[in-house]
């Protein structure tokens, strides 16, 4: 099998992930696919530095992980803070920023 | 993808791998489609994180086995119940409507993902990158290696990292935080407003039929042998997860037919 | 021929002995304008003694200079003094510098003797104005400003001066501002200057980019070397500026107007002074205009024309103030015709200039005098019979009469009928046109002045009842008296000696004898003839037949000259009007161009932000979508540039 595999099964996920994020009005979904776009990328991070036959790769993944953690936890105060003033957590609703 | 049989030897992995890559990529893709696609928000949280389990898969086959645990641990472990949790709070109490109020969104979303992807999976396949392997990387182990670079070449990074979870734990705690603006009740004033308010003064009633639906989506019965609606929770009579509550005419069901019950929601 | 010595003069030794107090003539007067207009009304009591005392004090500086000069050889009778360096950038240096010659020296006795006169005359004038103080100080500014204008040793510190009077000039006309005429007429005779001072600045320009420098000796120095299109340049444009300042064709429509000031000004600003500064610029300029025979050709021609114009003027006026200016704008016509003909007329110019300064200035303050006397009354119509009760008057006035319209022995015989030789000096057509010309306003002077003279002080008594003449204090009748003597015999003592030429000669040149188109006797006869005929012409219209109190309608020449010839409707149609249609079209162009192009592009601006501003709905997944478009746009081009 061809390691490049890997890397098109992430753009896949990738796209999905995106799609997810346009389609979804569930604020928590959204940030759910937002994660597995993430992931994909990760993914792509591993599959290269096995390909490039270094560590860098894994690193830069593991740096993802780390930033992602941190902005679950600020993502989801925020997403519990808008639902506790609007009672909604669709991202439609919170759309008063606007011209 | 690539022109010359040497290379093709080159870049090929073993069986064993590429028959677990079968294996977990349609795992993986059908279970973001389905996190993509159901319309419970904790349906698609789980199927998220059985997709995080095949690339913790993935990574483990691709000589990082750090980063599979890791990714075990922290996103399927951590991340999605932190996911769940906040799910819990924020209520389950509905599932997203299908109608799409942007006008055009749906279908300019589904073009601009699709051509995206086209795009990318076109670019990928100029890429001409051959197998180096990692074994020479983790001749000192995984975990060693990862470590020399975090600790020398990425320390700048890795510090401002620690920075950044800090900030975003204060964040969180900040933003979290709700500041209580009145008096908190007494109990005197608690018990008063319990009775003088008409609610229900004693404990609601308890949910279950004991015996033979011992459960929190079962309404107890009441001495006539009616439902008791206040003896579940409400959270879950919103979501339409009551049971039948068994009356005392009510027709004996065997057991395939209520465990089938479980699925139809 | 004269360039090169003319270069030399004014290069003029250093200033040492008395010379160095040069620069004491400009300031004196100059200290007490700063005293008079700044110390308010507590200088009221003693202002007017201050601003008379000043110019004397310059007259008397003035005139040990003089008489240190006359000690001095004809060739070192120049001196320059250097004050403090103006401007210095990079090769452009100016230096703040006084040139006292032979040239300079004649405005300044004139200037200050003439002034002291005046001033003296204003006391008396004046002493029923409360803004007396005031006055006194705007003639002291004039005074420094026009000593500044000819005691200059390079064109821009001339020009310094040469505003100065202009300013002075437009206080002076509007002195007495709260009558709207007046005020309007102060502000014709400021525009009509500017026209000219635009001419010295683009004179001066063309000097310094041509020539390099714009002192009088590194510009008369390199006058040899420069082109003569360049001198023609130069030349027109210092004839415009003496247009403008010494009223001359087609800048002339302001002096008439000029007469709304009190008479002391119009005697010593607008008729013997400034007005003549024009003159003293052509002259002063003379190596240029000697390298430009068009531009001096020009010159002549606007003199000929102005002398022309303000003779017929004069003949139909009957405002006394404005038959007097219509006659200087005829004199100074005269000079610039003198100065226009080369080193043959130079030395004429300046002498008519500063005899026409004594009997002008005598006659203006005469008229004063009159309207003193007549409850300031300025129509000659309602003059007449004044010979009796103001003796005085009357018989300086005669003088100055006498001396204008050159009576053999007086003044006038000496300075213009030189002119008049000089005009028919050459061959060609030149003499012939000029010299009629010349001629021909001599003549018409004879006339207007005799008429003026008999309207005034002779005949009967056409007097408004409540007018009660008598003849005014000493005061104003001793300055009168001396001016008087100087109409008479300042002509005699420079004239047929020789001496005013002799004295110039190193600034302008000598001409050496010259022949004119028809002999001198010829011409003085003719001359002589022509005043006795316009004196009958006068005395048979204006004494022996009665005067009526209304002027009659006239004919058309008399309606057209009462109208200044029609001068300020041809400056309305030609000039007035377009440039208010320029304006009105450029005010249209710009509100309908230029604001509409502005306004349009914001419109268009604010329009397409407007939509583009409906792109901004607030909901996240549009934006969303937008950065993935982008994304998508972005790899797609890396694919395409194969990046």
């Amino acid at each position: 099998m061809n390691p490049m595999n890997y890397v098109y099964l992430s753009a896949l996920l990738f796209s999905i992930g995106a799609a997810g994020v346009l389609l979804r009005r569930n604020a928590i979904v959204v940030f759910m696919s937002v994660e597995l776009m993430l992931n994909a990328t990760n993914l792509t991070f591993v599959a290269f530095a096995r390909m490039h036959g270094n560590l860098d790769g894994q690193v830069i993944a593991f740096f993802v992980m780390v930033v992602a953690a941190a902005e679950v936890v600020v993502g989801l105060a925020i997403i519990m803070t808008i639902f506790r003033a609007r009672r909604s957590a669709s991202v439609d609703g919170a759309n008063l920023l606007k011209y | 993808m690539s022109g010359t049989g040497l290379l093709l030897a080159a870049t090929d992995t073993g069986t064993g791998e590429a028959v677990l890559f079968w294996v977990l990529a349609p795992v993986a893709v059908l279970a973001s489609l389905g996190m993509l696609l159901s319309r419970k928000a904790v349906h698609s949280a789980l199927l998220l994180a059985l997709t995080m389990l095949c690339l913790a898969g993935f990574y483990l086959a691709q000589d990082a086995p750090f980063l599979g645990v890791v990714q075990i641990v922290v996103y399927t472990g951590a991340v999605m119940m932190l996911f769940l949790f906040v799910l819990m709070l924020v209520g389950v109490d509905s599932s997203d409507s299908l109608v799409e109020t942007l006008r055009g969104q749906r279908v300019a979303a589904v073009a601009a993902a699709l051509g995206f992807g086209a795009l990318l999976m076109f670019a990928i396949g100029d890429v001409v990158v051959d197998n180096a392997g990692l074994d020479q990387a983790n001749r000192d182990g995984n975990v060693q290696g990862l470590a020399a670079l975090i600790f020398s070449r990425y320390v700048f990074a890795f510090e401002v990292t620690s920075a950044l979870l800090i900030t975003a734990a204060l964040g969180a705690m900040v933003l979290a935080h709700r500041e209580r603006i009145e008096r908190p009740l007494s109990q005197r004033e608690l018990s008063v407003q319990r009775f003088r308010g008409g609610m229900h003064p004693a404990p609601l009633p308890g949910p279950g039929v004991y015996a033979r639906h011992n459960a929190v989506d079962t309404p107890a019965l009441l001495p006539d042998g009616s439902p008791a609606e206040t003896s579940v929770s409400r959270v879950l009579i919103a979501r339409g997860d009551v049971r039948q509550a068994p009356g005392a005419d009510v027709v004996v069901r065997d057991a395939s037919q209520i465990e089938g019950d479980g699925d139809d929601r | 021929m004269p360039t090169t010595f003319a270069s030399q003069s004014v290069q003029g030794a250093a200033a040492t002995g008395v010379f160095s107090l040069s620069w004491l003539l400009i300031a004196l007067p100059l200290f007490g304008a700063a005293v008079l207009i700044l110390g308010g009304r507590r200088t009221d009591r003693f202002g007017h003694l201050l601003g008379t005392a000043m110019p004397a004090a310059s007259f008397v500086i003035g005139l040990v200079q003089f008489f240190a000069l006359l000690g001095r050889d004809a060739e070192d009778r120049a001196v320059s003094q250097h004050l403090y360096s103006w401007i210095s950038v990079g090769s452009f240096q100016v230096d703040a510098g006084l040139l006292v010659d032979q040239l300079s020296m004649c405005f300044v006795l004139l200037i200050t003797g003439v002034g002291t006169l005046i001033h003296i005359y204003s006391i008396g004038y004046m002493a029923h104005d409360t803004e007396r103080r005031r006055f006194f100080g705007y003639l002291n500014l004039f005074v420094a400003a026009m000593l500044l204008l000819v005691l200059a040793d390079s064109y821009l510190v001339l020009y310094v001066g040469w505003e100065g009077v202009g300013l002075a000039s437009y206080l002076l006309i509007g002195f007495w501002n709260h009558v709207p005429e007046y005020a309007a007429a102060a502000k014709k005779a400021f525009v009509a200057n500017r026209v000219g001072d635009f001419g010295l600045s683009v004179a001066i320009m063309i000097m310094f980019w041509q020539l390099g420098t714009v002192s009088f000796a590194g510009v008369f120095g390199a006058a040899d070397r420069a082109s003569e299109a360049a001198l023609t340049a130069i030349g027109l444009m210092l004839l415009l500026a003496a247009c403008g300042k010494s009223a001359q064709f087609p800048l002339q429509s302001w002096l008439g107007d000029a007469m709304a000031g009190p008479t002391p000004v119009s005697a010593l600003i607008h008729a013997a002074t400034m007005v003549t500064a024009g003159v003293y610029l052509i002259i002063r300029s003379a190596p240029v205009f000697e390298g430009a025979p068009d531009a001096q050709l020009v010159v002549v021609i606007v003199g000929a024309i102005t002398l022309l114009f303000g003779a017929i003027i004069g003949t139909a006026k009957d405002d006394i103030k404005k038959a007097l200016a219509a006659s200087t704008m005829s004199q100074i016509g005269y000079m610039i015709l003198a100065a226009g003909l080369g080193p043959v007329g130079y030395a004429f110019a300046i002498f008519h200039l500063l005899t026409h300064g004594f009997f002008k200035a005598g006659m203006f303050l005469g008229a004063g005098s009159v309207m003193h006397g007549m409850n300031d009354q300025v129509d000659m119509r309602r003059f007449g019979g004044l010979s009796s009760v103001m003796k005085v008057t009357w018989f300086t006035f005669l003088l100055g009469w006498l001396a204008i319209i050159g009576f053999p022995g007086l003044s006038g015989f000496w300075s213009k009928d030189k002119i008049i030789e000089a005009a028919f000096v050459g061959d060609g057509w030149r003499p012939w046109v000029f010299g009629i010309a010349a001629l021909i306003g001599a003549g018409v002077t004879a006339f207007y002045m005799t008429r003026l003279f008999l309207m005034t002080f002779h005949g009967e008594r056409r007097w408004t009842e409540d007018v009660h003449p008598h003849e005014s204090p000493a005061v104003m009748t001793v300055p009168l008296v001396v001016l008087a003597i100087g109409s008479a015999f300042l002509g005699l003592l420079l004239g047929p000696t020789g001496a005013i030429q002799h004295w110039l000669e190193p600034v302008v040149g000598s001409h050496g004898e010259q022949t004119t188109a028809l002999p001198v006797s010829v011409l003085t006869t003719l001359t002589v003839l022509l005043v006795a005929v316009g004196i009958g012409l006068a005395w048979s219209m204006y004494l022996r037949r009665p005067v009526p109190a209304t002027a009659p309608v006239g004919t058309a020449l008399t309606r057209a000259a009462r109208r200044d010839l029609y001068q300020d409707a041809v400056n309305e149609s030609l000039l007035m009007r377009p440039g208010q249609y320029l304006t009105r079209s450029l005010v249209y162009f710009d509100n309908r161009g230029v604001d509409g192009a502005v306004n349009g592009v914001a419109a268009l601006i604010g329009g397409t932000s407007g939509r583009f501003r409906r792109l901004q709905t607030g909901f996240v997944r549009s934006y969303a979508l937008s950065m993935l478009v982008g994304a998508a746009v972005l790899v797609g081009i890396m694919l395409l540039v194969g990046v």
